[in-house]
């Protein structure tokens, strides 16, 4: 990696300031660093200055109450996993953040990391590769090697966003708080994400100069059952082939409301509205779950190596359905 | 005649003890040769090519030796030479920190001018492809072609045939500790060597020869050493440059490779793929095997493999070639040809044996020769629960299908001449026993205490074993071919039982008794013929006075034996909706003659087994024809197994003689086949291209639902 000078933050304020003399990569913030690390050691980023944010005090706790859950953007990996709250109220979200990566990655990888990580894509992950993302002309993956690329709304860049926890999130209609320089907002997970239609060079609406605070999501209702299923090749550590984020409102076999939102398989989390419709208001059995599977892929378009993902996330979906009445 | 003795006379032979660095390596006390710090050390790089093909133009270091802490840069290609793959070298640095070794790669200026390439073995055959060998015509080496029998004639009586093509992708060996070493010239001409290497002499010969040195002016050092699989023989293109630099420097330098490196540079599985047809009788001989084969060593050839493989086919013919493409050389890979070939036979042999609506193991029985293969496998599928696999493939109900196959191999290991070793009593009463070999994690450090240990009466703890330094100047040939064993234990064996009789000689006074009627029993001698009469092993060394007892062995051939037989029954489960293979079980019946440590002989079995059910289901090396790059020189994407993929291993230690094979290999042969098997027994479809992941199996049951 390139020389960096480093600093440690001491208030938001700071960190925005700092952030706001310049565009993206000359000044970056580092909180757990088990993405940027790998970036830096590869030449993907070279910034001039990193903030190290782990001296800001008091964004790691996790708050519950009858109202819902806040989670700051320090709050660890694990700690989300491992928090009992979570794991009764919360499930899909304690089920994906225990699905990344591996113990010691999730003991120092952050929630604001996790949301904001960058892509996996081999071709973007090499130095020497000058792809569309990093300003380059083309997406590599569409003439080349795509098993691992995105069968939804890859146009132009067909990476697919590696993050677990965010398709939980979005699942459960989380907001998330931003600090700018201009002070705070507050907008859902869901709007977080964009996909590279709208910007090629990045996976999310984050300005150069804001910083994710804090994550709060609304409490389930009572009968409500959620689940992360996540298909790899490999147990881990490994990203996800194509995973699902199953949220149900049930009044016994039936489900009142769905949300069903894919990672693995789009640049952005997918939300199968199609899904939803398709699951919302019915007994729930199998020939339901398969047709909601269906109807969630049949706008999918796959590329040259990856007609497998179509497949997999249909029967993720199919499998999450069925698990709100088993 | 030399022996081992009876199982029932052995204390330790045969027995599981376990290893004795096992604590060290546990408790990072173990030092490997990246552990190795000097003092005034200097940390050295690599540049290397990023691209496949290109013509070198222009070469400037100045920038790279004016960078602050930067104490040598040495050239590794020149204007006007060619780089044929990713990952070739073109200079090396030797800096302060390897933080400032790093930087100064960047500031080499390297002008290419870029070559047409071909990656896969697809477009290197492809017409019109670039030519990217001055030796051949072509991309295709010469085939060579045998034929045995009447092959036509065989077809036209066969019952049964099968077409069908299997491909095996290049594997890379993944090392855990990669290729590399740390230098020091000890004054002008003399060379100290740290290597992580599977040949301590090697390298020494290799190193006096290239920098013109006397042997005995070479030392190297291999005290621990994190995984070779065969790749690790040579000084290779970075331990020359090491040595360079630090002569350059006067100064110690450590160069170790990165893993990116590891991958595209430090040797590899060549790729299989086999178009076979092959016929058999209705009664189920196998009679007629015609195979067009080939397989890519990179820009090397020697992508050679087996077929057809442990069963016996009468009428044959085969016709085999390399293709060469822009990539890294392949090196010996753990039994080099056998998994690929094994993974293609088996396959082949169940194919056939559906076809004659006949169970795949009686199949086996008619056409294996091998009577320990045929014990095998009454074990094997005892074992795994042979009755209980699907007799109809894919008919198990519900979405996780379990399916059972099996897998065969063989192998030779009977050892080598040219080990020398010394063990020596000493009037303390202590024991050493020193050889040129080198424990490359297999255990023979624990092999040869037990082996002296057995013959002295003591405990292996007792013995202090050194290998792995060629300084001694007691030679041993490298550990490959699963050799190391079959060596080195005869020699140890009769230099323990040369320096006891020598000890009996200084006794036997004390004892009032002859020569030949003392014996070894724990922790002392006694007379045979008057078990009252006995001193304890401290009196009797101290018979020495200020002498050593010192005695060499030699390679007696009575005391091993090569060629194993191995057979492997796999259990499986497949998620038909996600396309996941989750191993259950293998059971690895092996037969490895005497087993001197049973322990670590299991423990070769599982380690083979392991690296088995990689290949069979998660590694490939990924090359893009895009950009000419592998695409997956890491340990994210080039996938091995971690902890949630290792099934319960059952590993059977299958006796057959009490002679010493060496085991290093075999293990890892007959698992693919195996996996496959069952993976087909289990969901009804045929994978027949490794490794067998998701998409594969979602695309098969796609296709056969259609």
């Amino acid at each position: 990696m390139d020389k960096f000078s480093y600093v440690n933050a001491t208030s938001l304020k700071q960190v925005t300031s700092l952030l706001s003399d310049s565009g993206w990569g000359e000044v970056m913030m580092i909180a757990g660093g088990t993405d940027l690390l790998s970036e830096l050691k590869e030449y993907i980023e070279t910034p001039k200055t990193l903030i190290n944010l782990k001296t800001l005090p008091g964004m790691d706790s996790i708050t519950a109450d009858a109202s819902g859950l806040k989670i700051g953007a320090l709050a660890t990996v694990a700690d989300i996993a491992m928090h009992p709250t979570i794991q009764h109220h919360y499930t899909v979200l304690a089920q994906a953040a225990a699905s990344v990566a591996t113990p010691q990655i999730r003991n120092v990888g952050t929630l604001g990391g996790n949301l904001c990580q960058r892509p996996r894509c081999w071709y973007y992950r090499d130095e020497t590769v000058n792809c569309l993302k990093k300003g380059g002309d083309i997406c590599y993956a569409i003439d080349g090697l795509s098993k691992y690329h995105a069968i939804f709304g890859g146009d132009p860049v067909y990476i697919v966003h590696p993050s677990d926890i965010a398709p939980a999130l979005i699942a459960l209609n989380a907001s998330l708080r931003i600090a700018g320089p201009e002070g705070e907002k507050t907008l859902k997970v869901e709007e977080f994400f964009t996909l590279p239609a709208a910007n090629p060079f990045r996976e999310n609406v984050l300005e150069p100069n804001e910083i994710v605070v804090e994550v709060q999501v609304p409490q389930p209702k009572p009968d409500t059952k959620s689940f992360y299923l996540k298909a790899r090749e490999k147990g881990a550590p490994d990203f996800a082939l194509a995973s699902v984020a199953g949220v149900f409102e049930m009044m016994g076999k039936t489900c009142q409301a769905a949300n069903v939102v894919l990672g693995g398989v789009a640049p952005a989390p997918w939300r199968s509205a199609e899904a939803e419709t398709a699951l919302t208001g019915k007994m729930i059995n199998e020939a339901v779950s398969m047709n909601a599977g269906a109807e969630a892929v049949k706008d999918a378009e796959p590329m040259n190596d990856n007609a497998y993902k179509v497949t997999l996330a249909q029967n993720l979906i199919s499998r999450t359905a069925m698990m709100a009445v088993s | 005649m030399a022996s081992w003795g009876e199982a029932s006379q052995s204390r330790l032979i045969g027995k599981r003890i376990a290893r004795l660095s096992g604590k060290d390596k546990v408790t990072g006390k173990a030092k490997y040769t990246f552990d190795i710090n000097r003092p005034e050390m200097l940390y050295g790089r690599i540049l290397r090519s990023e691209v496949a093909h290109a013509n070198v133009t222009d070469l400037d270091l100045t920038r790279a030796e004016a960078l602050p802490g930067v104490k040598a840069v040495i050239p590794l290609t020149e204007v006007g030479r060619k780089l044929r793959y990713q990952g070739q070298e073109i200079a090396a640095v030797a800096a302060e920190t390897d933080d400032i070794a790093k930087d100064a790669l960047r500031l080499i200026y390297v002008e290419l001018e870029e070559l047409p390439f071909v990656v896969t073995e697809a477009d290197a055959m492809a017409e019109g492809a670039p030519q990217i060998r001055d030796d051949w015509k072509g991309n295709q080496s010469n085939p060579g072609i045998n034929e045995d029998g009447d092959v036509d004639a065989a077809f036209s009586e066969a019952a049964v045939t099968v077409e069908a093509t299997y491909h095996t992708p290049v594997q890379t060996h993944v090392c855990l500790e990669t290729h590399g070493h740390v230098v020091e010239w000890t004054d002008e001409n003399n060379l100290t060597v740290w290597a992580s290497t599977q040949a301590v002499f090697g390298v020494r010969n290799d190193l006096a020869r290239r920098f013109e040195l006397p042997a005995n002016q070479v030392r190297v050092i291999t005290e621990h050493m994190g995984g070779g699989f065969g790749s690790k023989f040579n000084a290779g293109v970075e331990g020359l440059a090491a040595v360079r630099l630090s002569r350059m420097t006067e100064r110690p330098v450590k160069l170790m490779l990165t893993r990116k490196a590891e991958h595209l540079v430090a040797g590899n599985r060549p790729s299989m793929t086999q178009h076979v047809k092959a016929g058999a009788t209705r009664d189920g001989r196998l009679i007629a095997y015609d195979m067009r084969g080939y397989g890519t060593g990179g820009i090397s050839s020697g992508a050679g493999f087996n077929a057809p493989y442990v069963y016996h086919v009468p009428n044959r013919r085969t016709e085999r070639f390399n293709v060469a493409v822009n990539a890294g050389n392949q090196r010996a890979m753990r039994a080099p040809g056998h998994p690929q070939g094994a993974f293609a036979m088996d396959s082949l042999m169940d194919e056939l044996a559906e076809k004659l609506g006949m169970n795949p193991l009686e199949f086996r029985r008619i056409n294996d020769s091998s009577e320990v293969r045929q014990a095998q496998y009454t074990l094997g599928a005892q074992e795994i629960g042979w009755h209980r696999r699907n007799n109809v493939p894919g008919s198990g109900t519900g979405v996780k299908k379990r399916g059972m196959g099996v897998g065969s191999g063989l192998w030779g290991g009977g050892g080598g001449r040219g080990t020398q070793a010394r063990v020596t009593i000493n009037a303390d009463g202590t024991v050493e026993a020193v050889t040129g070999t080198q424990d490359i994690g297999t255990g023979i450090r624990t092999v040869i205490a037990i082996i002296v240990a057995e013959e002295l009466g003591l405990a292996p703890t007792d013995i202090s074993v050194k290998v792995g330094d060629s300084g001694p100047g007691l030679p041993s040939g490298g550990s490959g071919g699963s050799q190391t064993t079959a060596s080195v234990a005869p020699v140890i064996k009769t230099a323990a039982a040369a320096a006891k009789q020598k000890l009996f000689e200084h006794v036997a006074p004390l004892l009032q008794a002859p020569v030949d009627d003392l014996r070894i029993g724990t922790g002392k001698i006694y007379v045979a013929s008057d078990r009252t009469k006995t001193v304890t092993w401290k009196q009797a060394t101290g018979q020495l006075g200020q002498e050593s007892i010192s005695e060499g062995g030699n390679w007696d051939q009575e005391l091993r034996q090569g060629g194993v037989a191995g057979t492997q029954f796999a259990e499986v489960e497949v998620d038909t909706q996600t396309g996941h293979v989750k191993v259950l079980k293998i059971v690895a019946v092996q037969d490895c003659g005497l087993a001197i440590n049973r322990l670590t002989t299991e423990s070769q079995i599982n380690g083979g087994v392991i690296m088995g059910l990689g290949q069979a289901l998660l590694e490939e090396r990924i090359m893009d024809p895009q950009t000419g790059r592998m695409l997956n020189a890491n340990l994210e994407d080039y996938k091995v197994p971690g902890t949630f993929e290792i099934p319960e291993i059952k590993s059977i230690v299958f006796d057959t003689h009490r002679k010493v094979t060496g085991v290093g290999e075999p293990p890892c042969i007959p698992t693919l086949g195996a996996i496959a098997n069952a993976v087909h027994n289990a969901i009804g479809v045929r994978i027949r291209e490794l490794p067998i992941t998701p998409d594969k199996i979602l695309t098969a049951l796609a296709e056969k639902k259609a």
